[in-house]
């Protein structure tokens, strides 16, 4: 019988599988150094981000494709990827009723809204199609604050010193293989300043949308939040449904100075593959990670991952100033064929700097679930505190579940706790449930959202209730 | 309200229940004893419908409807209650909010509205009086960390909740002291009345000192060897079941 209750996966549905049908630029398949020219030329760059990205391109071909992850899948042809796509009709507009109507519609379906209407009031949207941003919303409003949020190739152009002070100087392109092939080849992604004393007056959000198949989406996004400002930042990825797989390899920088306060918030939800096959999804392959500079800064990490056919991910914060603190809120959900190898890192540099991590990974059908953390303490990192919690859910006799925490403390006075557990969802439970009337699906759901609420918790109340839709789709006939 | 009629029961090839035939109506309570691997778990789960047990014979008729291929969660929304012997924790499940959804899948399947936590937090109120269980209780996760006897309570309490027509108390003494055992058969005799009914399945005699049943019925290899009145019960805990198996 446990066979047939839980293993039992029938087809979920992906309500973003959609292809828009645009007509777009795409560059030909390949990787060179013709083909980054081309790309910077089309993004009219100053000519110090092509030298950036050519030195970036060069290291990247010394170095080995990383395989010490907990995933398995076949190798790579980085030149049987188009590098470059976007919707031929849209240059971008800076008339936001100027665009096409097809991307508009595109956006709509996804519950993105383009217009700067009442109903979305508080979130500011930069949508990202393919390689480029076709659209941002309350630019013009924000800027009243001083607050610039703009796409990246907007900000190479305009804002060449604060990029060259800030771009690479937290993942640097010799940081790992996706880094320097991001730097490289990165299109777009979105760039945020907060200047000093400002407390963001709405959220921030990009959307990345991978449109074109065998499209790469190299996204770069850099948030910078001066003195005694804060952000909250949300982040939201689709795809349509293809039989091959797509490669999304991004590079998300944060800076936050004295006082400041970066609060970035992740629901995935790419195209994980064929259900039954396994065939297709997003390799989503990021580097992630934020620099708490200045004294009593703050970042904080929230991710719902429950996308990509394969997920390679693990932002991290760098404790450099004293007093500051890092966050890390993670559910992961893998089901049917999907891999997670997730995680993070908190360097501890600063004194009493203070990290927490709180990790939840569900597996479920025949998916593996790792979650991979680092916590260092330096020598100088005085007083600094770690409380690591790591909790992993199998339902089912088919999944996996992983954990590789590494402890690094150089500083006796540190305080450095972790928790660990592994549940499974049993029978019994299921059973016990129905014996009072509950089916099987909303007893997962409510067994799994329990596990979750803590990490829910921390979400933005939008994306909480985002996230807990999100579960529930995911988990939709995945028992018997 | 239930009819079994010659029902079989084979789990890993092993034939736990032998054409047992059972009739209980409205207003009855039904006590069934019987030794260790008699089969008196077997019923009762073969009744609410777990998966390990199918019956390869014979039939159940709940209100003169067939429920042997109806899922647990229907037969259970039909009115029929198990109290486990074992009641399984749910960790991250709120108590409250399990017996809640509970209560409203019933609610809904009766065409009746659902109660929101407040409305439904009144109705708790008196059922926690009949369950005679703290509310402290309710903000906890479902049966974890709980006693034996606070889970045979929490039992209780959902029973209270879901009124069932039917309820089957699967050794709902066992493992509780004298003070533990009153309260319980206090609170399922408060639960009687004359539209519903009551298997108790029990190993001993000490609770029918609470509770007065109409039937009692002794379970032998999967078979009812014998039924009578509470007065077997008595000469069962004199004489053992030895003597019955013997001399049936």
């Amino acid at each position: 019988m446990k066979k047939q209750n839980i293993k039992n996966i029938a087809n979920q549905k992906y309500k973003f599988g959609f292809k828009t049908d645009i007509e777009s630029y795409i560059f030909k398949k390949g990787l060179n150094e013709k083909i980054i020219t081309q790309i910077s030329k089309n993004k009219n760059e100053p000519p110090y981000m092509l030298e950036f990205r050519l030195k970036a391109f060069k290291h990247w071909l010394t170095m080995p494709e990383p395989r010490w992850s907990c995933t398995t899948y076949p190798e790579i042809d980085f030149q049987d990827i188009h590098y470059y796509s976007a919707p031929k009709t849209n240059p971008k507009k800076e008339n936001l009723n100027k665009i096409d109507p097809k991307l508009k519609k595109t956006y709509d379906k996804l519950g993105i809204p383009l217009l700067e209407q009442k109903k979305l009031e508080g979130i500011a949207v930069d949508a990202i199609f393919d390689s480029v941003s076709v659209a941002t919303t309350y630019k013009a409003q924000l800027m009243e604050y001083g607050v610039i949020f703009c796409p990246i190739s907007e900000a190479i152009q305009k804002y060449p010193d604060l990029i060259k002070k800030y771009l690479g100087a937290i993942v640097p392109y010799t940081d790992n293989f996706y880094a320097a092939l991001n730097a490289a080849v990165f299109t777009d992604g979105s760039f945020v300043y907060i200047p000093e004393n400002t407390i963001c007056p709405m959220d921030l959000s990009s959307y990345f949308r991978i449109n074109t198949e065998k499209t790469g989406q190299f996204e770069r996004t850099l948030i910078i939040c001066e003195k005694n400002s804060q952000v909250n930042y949300l982040e939201g990825c689709t795809a349509p449904k293809f039989d091959t797989n797509q490669l999304h390899a991004a590079t998300v920088e944060l800076v936050a100075l004295d006082n400041a306060s970066i609060k970035y918030s992740t629901v995935q939800n790419w195209f994980a593959g064929d259900p039954e096959t396994g065939k297709g999804g997003i390799y989503n392959f990021v580097t992630k990670r934020g620099l708490c500079q200045g004294k009593k800064s703050k970042i904080s990490w929230t991710q719902v991952e429950t996308g990509s056919a394969i997920t390679w991910k693990y932002p991290s914060c760098i404790l450099k100033g004293d007093d500051s603190i890092g966050e890390f809120y993670s559910v992961a959900l893998t089901n049917h064929h999907q891999q997670a190898d997730t995680g993070t890192k908190m360097i501890h540099l600063g004194k009493n700097t203070k990290s927490t991590i709180i990790s939840i990974g569900i597996s479920v059908g025949k998916a593996v679930n790792a979650y991979r953390g680092e916590v260092k303490i330096s020598k100088a990192a005085t007083n600094a505190r770690n409380y690591t919690q790591c909790d992993s859910m199998l339902m089912g006799d088919q999944c996996d579940a992983y954990t590789f925490p590494i402890i690094e403390v150089n500083n006796a006075s540190a305080t450095v706790e972790h928790e660990a557990t592994t549940s499974k969802i049993s029978e019994d439970q299921l059973f016990y449930f129905q014996q009072r009337g509950i089916d099987t699906e909303q007893a997962v759901s409510a067994i799994i959202n329990g596990f979750c609420e803590e990490v829910f918790k921390k979400l933005p109340p939008e994306f909480s209730v985002e996230a807990t839709k999100l579960l529930g789709l995911k988990l939709e006939n995945s028992v018997g | 309200m239930l009819k079994i009629k010659n029902l079989s029961v084979k789990t890993n090839n092993i034939e736990i229940l032998n054409n047992l035939n059972l009739h209980i109506k409205a207003g009855e309570i039904h006590v069934i004893m019987g030794t260790n691997g008699s089969g008196k778990s077997t019923l009762a789960k073969t009744i609410v419908g777990h998966p390990q047990f199918k019956a390869s014979k014979g039939e159940i008729l709940f209100e003169g409807q067939n429920i042997l291929k109806l899922a647990p969660d229907k037969r259970a929304r039909l009115g029929i209650f198990l109290s486990f012997q074992y009641p399984t924790e749910i960790p991250g499940v709120n108590n409250a909010s399990f017996l809640r959804m509970a209560y409203n899948t019933h609610q809904k399947s009766q065409g009746h509205p659902a109660l929101d936590p407040l409305e439904f937090e009144d109705l708790l109120q008196n059922k926690l009086k009949i369950a005679n269980i703290s509310e402290k209780y309710l903000d906890r996760a479902v049966n974890a960390g709980f006693s034996g006897g606070e889970k045979k309570k929490n039992e209780i309490l959902q029973m209270a909740v879901l009124e069932p027509k039917l309820a089957i108390l699967d050794e709902i003494d066992s493992g509780l002291d004298i003070d533990a055992l009153k309260s319980v058969a206090n609170s399922v005799n408060s639960l009687k009345n004359k539209n519903n009914a009551i298997i108790l399945i029990t190993h001993y005699q000490r609770i029918l000192n609470y509770i007065k049943p109409d039937y009692v019925h002794v379970i032998h290899k999967g078979q009812i060897i014998k039924s009578g009145d509470k007065t077997l019960a008595h000469k069962l805990e004199k004489k053992g079941y030895e003597w019955l198996i013997t001399n049936p």
